[in-house]
């Protein structure tokens, strides 16, 4: 039973520290995000291929989120501040809702850990793969840059992201459509805020503006990955759960176009980046910035699998 | 013992229901429109269904352990509480008792929530919204971010008397 009138027994638990993850609660185990959900698998649909799926987008938001949750503290206000870190967590409750669903259509895909480890499938996955494991498209991992910078990433990431849970809405899988539901409230919030400084500094000063290109420039490349569609998405869409995000091009297209116009600023025209020998990040082909972040977002979880310390 | 039932049903809606937010501490989960269901499935067993109001809240936890807690107070040693991510959580299920908690305490209340199906249009202007100051009742308000202390707030100011002032937004 929780004692209210000590904050620090939240985190104890054994007598030991909590080292990371979701809070192990009285009965040493995290909550459990979809306790009590229908996690069954719809007729006619492929457990692996769900898993996999889901997999996808739960990298895409907990990657995105762990770049976005380096801005606390070092926004150019407090107000964006507050806002970026906002964004950041809306997208690790995607990530979390995602990656557990993930784990349990198909338990194959969870790392093992040590006996007696309470820490729980979601942060299995996310604390315990290896870059070439996650699934996630490549703009959400490039390294941080300045405010223009976040600005047009978070831009680009949810006008995509939004286009295609507008369509996830419909999933057969039931917990798929609950979370793309409540997700799409939360991302076009995300969109509109990025939309309106991408405004703000395009028509803001020389500076603001120079910088604003700049970073449409450098992320322009990432902005066709987004919408290659991978085998899995293409699996995951034939049988109902899914959404090939090629569909969604021309209305995130359009909803980009918007914004650009609105800003006087031209698509940019630049040649998409390359992958490895076809591979891009969603089969798993990183660039080198994301074994970065992973290295300091794994390093506590590595070195205490036990979820403990 | 149907009567016998129905009382103990009472007893455990009504104990669930008085349980607070642990962010907004003047709002109970029920006029928070957080509390979905509770149901006795047996002599002594409750099973109570609460959803997020964003996918990242921070509260969830304490919230379940808080009805853990409360439910075992007054006798019911199993307490299951379930996430129920379907229908997703609006602001539009916020009683009219919670919206006067909230303004009583300093909060704007939340308009109406905008459609989530079809679409969702971009909006380059800051959301249009018709606030009045929970200090003086001013109309004279202006947004200062849209993003606020925690997730489901939005950050407003008054021209009038000068207050800056959460407001619950429409989601």
């Amino acid at each position: 039973m929780a004692d209210h009138d000590n904050a620090y027994s939240g985190l104890l638990v054994n007598d030991a520290h909590w080292a990371f993850g979701t809070a192990p609660v009285s009965d040493g185990h995290g909550e459990d995000p979809l306790a009590g959900v229908d996690t069954t698998i719809p007729d006619g649909t492929d457990a692996a291929t769900l898993g996999a799926y889901a997999l996808m987008l739960g990298d895409d938001a907990l990657v995105m989120s762990h770049r976005i949750a380096a801005w606390t503290s070092n926004a150019p206000d407090l107000e964006d501040d507050i806002a970026l870190s906002n964004i950041a967590l809306d997208l690790l409750g995607q990530a979390r809702l995602l990656l557990a669903r993930a784990a349990r259509a198909d338990e194959s895909i969870v790392p093992a850990l040590p006996e007696g480890s309470p820490v729980p499938a979601e942060d299995a996955l996310a604390f315990f793969r290896e870059a070439h494991e996650f699934r996630n498209v490549r703009l959400a991992e490039v390294a941080n840059g300045d405010f223009a910078e976040v600005t047009v990433r978070v831009l680009l990431f949810s006008v995509w992201r939004l286009a295609v849970w507008e369509q996830l809405r419909a999933s057969r899988d039931s917990v798929l459509a609950a979370v793309a539901a409540k997700g799409v409230k939360e991302l076009a919030y995300h969109r509109d805020y990025a939309a309106r400084w991408f405004v703000t500094l395009a028509g803001g000063t020389d500076e603001s503006r120079r910088r604003l290109l700049g970073a449409l420039d450098a992320l322009w490349p990432l902005w066709p990955e987004l919408f290659d569609a991978h085998a899995t998405e293409v699996a995951a869409a034939a049988s109902g759960v899914g959404v090939d995000p090629s569909t969604v091009r021309d209305s995130a297209e359009a909803t980009l176009d918007l914004v650009l116009d609105a800003a006087g600023v031209q698509r940019p025209e630049v040649a998409r980046r390359a992958g490895v020998m076809g591979r891009f990040g969603r089969d798993g082909m990183h660039d080198e910035p994301l074994s970065l972040l992973l290295a300091e977002m794994q390093s506590v979880a590595r070195a205490h699998p036990l979820g403990q310390w | 013992m149907v009567r016998l039932m129905s009382r103990t049903s009472e007893l455990a809606r009504a104990t669930a229901a008085r349980v607070t937010d642990p962010e907004l501490p003047m709002l109970t989960l029920h006029d928070l429109g957080i509390l979905r269901d509770v149901e006795v499935v047996a002599s002594g067993h409750v099973v109570v269904d609460i959803t997020p109001t964003y996918s990242g809240c921070p509260a969830m936890a304490t919230m379940r352990d808080d009805l853990i807690r409360e439910l075992n107070g007054v006798g019911f040693d199993q307490v299951e509480v379930r996430v129920s991510l379907e229908p997703a959580w609006t602001t539009d299920w916020i009683t009219p008792e919670g919206r006067a908690a909230l303004s009583a305490a300093g909060i704007s209340p939340p308009g109406p929530a905008r459609s989530s199906s079809g679409p969702i249009p971009l909006s380059l202007s800051p959301t249009a919204r018709l606030i009045r100051c929970p200090q003086c009742d001013s109309t004279a308000t202006e947004l200062i971010s849209e993003f606020g202390s925690t997730a489901c707030k939005a950050l407003y100011r008054c021209a009038d008397c000068l207050e800056p002032f959460d407001h619950v937004k429409e989601i």
